[in-house]
């Protein structure tokens, strides 16, 4: 039930800010400081996101195949390599250090 | 719909309506196909990922059909994965969508749609549709990029979901399988492109020590929300040594 609560309350949250922005007349959310705001929220949060997923297991931190495969995916964004490349990047290395028991 | 094609700027400016040749729609339907198919087919790594995290197949494509922003259905999966609260899971979810307002915002002008498309339309305002719309030289080519995009790209990231959900199951253990990484290496793809100046950096590096240091320390997916404050933080900063730089300036007290 738990489950179904988050997905409804994203749906509708999500749904709700792409029509706000679609619909407001231009000029609300143009505010300088409203916009670099918006630009940046989304950095702090994907960073954050990606360093707790990378190191964590629930609510432990941990270190293990998991972080050489987003290292690997790190090296494969400087190479510029196509979005899909860089995930199954990680999916591999990670996969390949597990099988060597790491 | 990984959000790979990431907007550069929320500046670029809006291509002027008639000076521009007119695109061949073969070209915009070119344009869209291509990011619709690349980024749509990540929706099979959505779909591992979510059911690998406990989600049912059902759950899973809903979240794609209702919610249909990769990243914050990335986020409310992992959360969820390691046992948050669901508002607190669904909280993390919102403020990454609430990007998705400001793309609205510049589309609503090149798109030009009737108050009564705008219901339907706003669903698909997400990155990459941005990116093609906002691409193209006038209202015509705008629209068609702005639906061929969409609708590859739903059709997709769709049925992708599905048939990774069903598979993770074939699969067993996604662990073993290094399925788990493909989160956390979406999300990094997604942030790369945006950290283009010394203030999104500062703000990404402060972030990940906020997360860090408060991991083992508060409830599940509070430490991510927390870590948001690092934007603000970082413009408050900012904001004061620019007043300060301006100050000296004034006083002339910068000639050293």
């Amino acid at each position: 039930m738990n489950v179904w609560i988050a997905i409804a309350v994203t749906a509708v949250g999500c749904y709700l800010v792409k029509y706000l922005g679609l619909s407001a007349p231009s000029g609300v959310l143009e505010r300088p400081l409203v916009k670099r705001l918006a630009a940046l929220l989304p950095v702090a949060l994907l960073a954050a996101l990606t360093a707790q997923q990378t190191f964590s297991d629930g609510g432990q931190i941990m270190l293990d195949a998991k972080a050489a495969g987003v290292a690997a995916a790190a090296v494969a964004l400087v190479l510029r390599a196509p979005f899909l490349l860089v995930v199954g990047v990680a999916v591999v290395v990670t996969a390949g250090v597990r099988a060597l028991g790491g | 719909m990984s959000e790979q094609t990431e907007i550069r700027s929320t500046e670029r400016p809006v291509p002027p309506e008639p000076a521009a040749p007119a695109k061949p729609d073969s070209a915009v339907i070119r344009d869209a196909l291509g990011v619709g198919v690349a980024v749509g087919l990540s929706g099979f790594a959505f779909g591992v990922t979510s059911a690998g995290a406990g989600l049912s197949l059902l759950q899973t494509c809903a979240l794609s059909l209702l919610v249909f922003t990769g990243a914050s259905q990335f986020a409310l999966v992992g959360a969820l994965a390691a046992g948050g609260n669901p508002l607190t899971a669904a909280a993390g979810a919102f403020f990454l969508g609430v990007r998705n307002a400001f793309y609205g915002l510049r589309l609503s002008a090149v798109l030009g749609y009737r108050a009564t498309v705008k219901p339907l339309a706003a669903h698909w305002v997400i990155d990459e549709t941005t990116a093609v719309t906002l691409a193209q030289p006038d209202r015509r080519s705008a629209r068609l990029g702005f639906t061929v995009t969409g609708l590859t790209l739903y059709a997709l990231w769709n049925l992708t979901t599905f048939v990774g959900a069903l598979g993770a199951g074939a699969l067993g253990d996604t662990d073993a399988w290094g399925l788990d990484a493909a989160s956390p290496a979406v999300f990094l793809a997604l942030l790369a492109p945006m950290l283009r100046t010394a203030v999104e950096r500062v703000a990404a590096g402060l972030a990940v020590v906020l997360v860090m240091v408060t991991l083992p320390l508060l409830p599940t997916g509070v430490p991510v929300l927390l870590s948001a404050l690092a934007a603000p933080a970082v413009l408050v900063v900012q904001g004061r040594r620019e007043r300060a730089t301006k100050n000296r300036t004034a006083t002339g007290e910068d000639r050293s």
